[in-house]
């Protein structure tokens, strides 16, 4: 299965599981979707379990919401994660508080899926990385599975879970891994050989705020997330350094145990994200990492992000961290004195 | 002001046009834009009507009680004088619980409180017309939904004053009730994002085939917040069975209804453009509440869909306890309201029945603002704003459904200040 194939079957299998899961947004009902994530589910479990939904961002997620309260599982789709802050006040001051407001008489156990990250030409509305401003919004989990089978399985677990879920998935992985070099052709899930493509059919559950050892390594840690463990991955490689590589896999809840464990043991830390380096999750991770591992620290922390702009159509390359960038942090990081 | 550009002195200047109420503090008050209609005038449709049958509707006022007090036409919902009775104490505990509420925030006991005097018998009055398991998505002038299911005052006071038996647990400002088994569901600050959870909510309980309907409000400002268009686009499209309401009270704070629509436009046409039934309610007129709300809910239990329903009202007392009214609209403008007060149109519409009586009145208005200082009473003794809290664990509660690492080293590191500063280690 690719990561299409493994998030729909998550849905499908959720949908049989559990009459209260019911998927809706914009193209997601009779057409599957743009990305084709929700094909075949109106189908087979009917026109009320998934739907068409008018071109209201806020309409969908406050919608969600209401059916939330009432003791549905509502996985709305924004189809892109570019277009979801019509839906943020709904998000931030609603799904994310109703919980906390209420005293716990209310909830919102929505999970909101959504297709993230550049790597596509998408030019600066189909592009951008906004698992920041979520972070920061307490009440809200965020998300990110970087392979098909996280992909499934964490998407299972969030919508088993009672509170609000950012689901934001890198839509370069949609179709295979992808390592961070433009020129080189394009990787199937199915093709590349990776243990994680191979995907149950059934239901199984990777478990919210767990994040998992990639690459193990005994001269720096590196924390990536979504398609940025691929190019990790890649600079890891390239650098020579013997790097230990934590896929975080979720944001909110954070693992922190995996990564003071990772950094203690190797003295150093790089990070790497795609989205905007400014007031970005790495400046969080980096507090976190000097705030806990200080004595351990053998040179100062990195952050290898995207250039602080939007994002530029036709610059993609140069903006988007690749490789080159990591492996040189990591060397730099190794030669510190 | 110089023509910006005498090349084109031949074109004609343009105007910007700014909304103007009728009257201002000092002036004359005039309602003569009010089209009162006549009471018991506009017909009543069968529910299942297509709304291209009904687009005259929203420029009428549905009125039952008469000038003469008596309930009039086919929107009489023809109640028994009992359950009219406990309309009007319902809006008169409303009332005497506002008065006193109000005056403990004068007096420090609390940070904040808002009166729906003048807008009683809406809430009250949709509170008994609707079913228990019908979910209510208030706003914060719609206390007499809770006031008609008798809800303990005292609770009631111990969330306005935060204190140690808060239900909500010095989680959420005072009068933001939230009351689940009330069907009365969280009170959010941000205007507006309420109408679209109660269209979700209705569509959940269809697709569950549940007999439930929802009901939510907003204020005739908050028309103008995209979650109203969302949540008629929303309503319509799935016909959702909900009760969408616009409470015109005539004033957003201080701008008057003319900013959020044309004024000479009914908020109840804003159905039009959706398609579905849009009804003009004198919303001071509590027969007349209940018979349109009956309608609505009719046609929203028998798969009709939603029904927008504009209560036609007048905020009588400032917005808040931070907002002086007669900054911005005349002293007496509340008594010249052309619709009277709800409450006492209902109290003369009993007595013409022969149900009540001045006495009655005057006593049961003693006893409901005893019962109220017996209330208050008891919930300052558990204290006022700030004189007691809830536990301070509770403060980490409810923001996910467990705790996660940071709320609990949190919760420990605020746990080991206090514990250090009662053994005066700090």
């Amino acid at each position: 299965m690719n990561m299409i194939q493994a998030l729909n079957s998550a849905l499908d299998v959720m949908m049989e599981r559990d009459p209260d899961v019911l998927v809706f947004g914009e193209d997601v009902g009779y057409f599957g979707g743009v990305f084709r994530v929700t094909e075949g589910l109106q189908k087979k479990h009917g026109l009320t379990r998934c739907f068409d939904a008018p071109l209201t961002e806020g309409g969908i997620i406050g919608a969600a919401i209401g059916m939330g309260a009432y003791g549905l599982k509502p996985v709305p789709e924004i189809q892109f994660a570019d277009y979801i802050l019509p839906a943020y006040d709904q998000l931030v001051s609603e799904a994310a508080r109703l919980r906390y407001r209420s005293n716990g008489e209310f909830c919102a156990p929505v999970t909101v899926r959504t297709p993230y990250g550049g790597g596509i030409f998408g030019g600066q509305t189909h592009s951008q990385s906004p698992e920041a401003i979520f972070a920061h919004v307490t009440g809200l989990k965020t998300v990110i599975p970087s392979n098909p089978y996280d992909a499934k399985g964490l998407l299972i677990a969030s919508i088993e879970c009672d509170d609000p879920v950012i689901f934001l998935e890198p839509k370069r992985l949609y179709n295979g891994p992808f390592y961070g070099r433009p020129d080189e052709e394009l990787k199937t899930w199915d093709k590349s050989g990776l243990a994680s493509a191979d995907v149950p059919t059934g239901h199984y559950e990777v478990p919210l705020g767990r994040a998992s050892i990639v690459r193990e390594g005994s001269e720096v840690t590196v924390l990536a997330y979504g398609t940025m463990v691929h190019v990790a991955e890649a600079g890891i490689r390239d650098s020579g350094v013997d790097a230990e590589l934590i896929d975080l896999r979720s944001i909110v809840p954070l693992d922190i145990d995996a990564i003071t464990a990772s950094v203690r043991k190797t003295g150093r830390c790089v990070i790497l994200h795609e989205a905007s380096r400014f007031g970005g999750f790495g400046g969080e991770l980096s507090a976190l990492v000097q705030e806990r591992c200080f004595d351990h620290l053998r040179s100062p922390i990195q952050r290898i992000a995207g250039y602080d702009m939007p994002y530029p159509h036709a610059f993609e390359w140069d903006y988007f961290p690749g490789p080159i960038r990591l492996a040189e942090a990591l060397q730099s990081a190794v030669e510190y004195r | 002001m110089p023509n910006p550009d005498p090349t084109k002195s031949n074109l004609p200047r343009l105007e910007l046009h700014i909304p103007e109420p009728p009257s201002r503090p000092g002036e004359e008050v005039t309602f003569a834009h009010v089209n009162r209609g006549e009471a018991g005038a506009v017909r009543r449709p069968d529910i299942a009507v297509h709304e291209s049958e009904v687009r005259d509707l929203p420029y009428e006022l549905i009125r039952v009680l008469d000038d003469d007090d008596k309930a009039v036409g086919p929107w009489d919902p023809k109640l028994a004088p009992e359950t009219l009775i406990k309309g009007l104490r319902a809006m008169m505990l409303t009332r005497a619980f506002d008065d006193r509420l109000f005056r403990a925030h004068r007096q420090g006991k609390t940070s904040f409180y808002m009166k729906s005097t003048g807008e009683e018998a809406i809430a009250a009055a949709q509170s008994m017309a609707l079913d228990k398991g019908d979910m209510f998505f208030p706003t914060y002038r719609a206390s007499a939904w809770l006031h008609a299911r008798n809800y303990p005052l005292t609770t009631m006071c111990n969330q306005i004053f935060s204190n140690a038996e808060d239900p909500l647990a010095g989680k959420q400002l005072p009068i933001l009730f939230s009351a689940r088994d009330y069907d009365f569901y969280s009170i959010s600050g941000n205007l507006g994002v309420r109408f679209v959870h109660a269209v979700g909510w209705a569509m959940a309980s269809a697709y569950k085939n549940d007999t439930k309907i929802s009901l939510a409000y907003v204020g005739d400002g908050t028309t103008a917040e995209g979650d109203f268009h969302e949540a008629m686009t929303f309503a319509a499209a799935y016909r959702a069975p909900t009760i969408l309401c616009v409470t015109n009270n005539q004033y957003a704070i201080s701008s008057f209804a003319g900013f959020a629509a044309p004024e000479r436009l009914p908020f109840a046409a804003k159905a039009l453009a959706y398609g579905f039934p849009g009804i003009k309610v004198d919303g001071n007129d509590f027969l007349a509440v209940w018979g349109a709300t009956q309608w609505a809910a009719e046609r929203a239990r028998t798969n009709n869909g939603p029904t927008l329903i504009e209560f036609y009202t007048y905020r009588a007392e400032g917005h808040s306890t931070s907002d002086d009214p007669s900054a911005y609209r005349p002293k007496d403008e509340a008594a010249h309201w052309p619709l009277g007060d709800p409450v006492d149109r209902l109290k003369k519409h009993l007595i013409v029945l022969g149900a009540w009586d001045e006495d009655k009145h005057t006593a049961l208005e003693a006893e409901l603002k005893e019962q109220v200082k017996v209330a208050v009473k008891e919930a300052e003794a558990v204290g006022t704003l700030g004189q007691s809290k809830p536990p301070i664990e509770e403060m980490f509660e409810d923001v996910f459904a467990e705790k996660d690492w940071r709320l609990k080293e949190q919760e420990r590191d605020l746990k080991a200040r206090r514990a250090a500063r009662e053994g005066g280690a700090a």
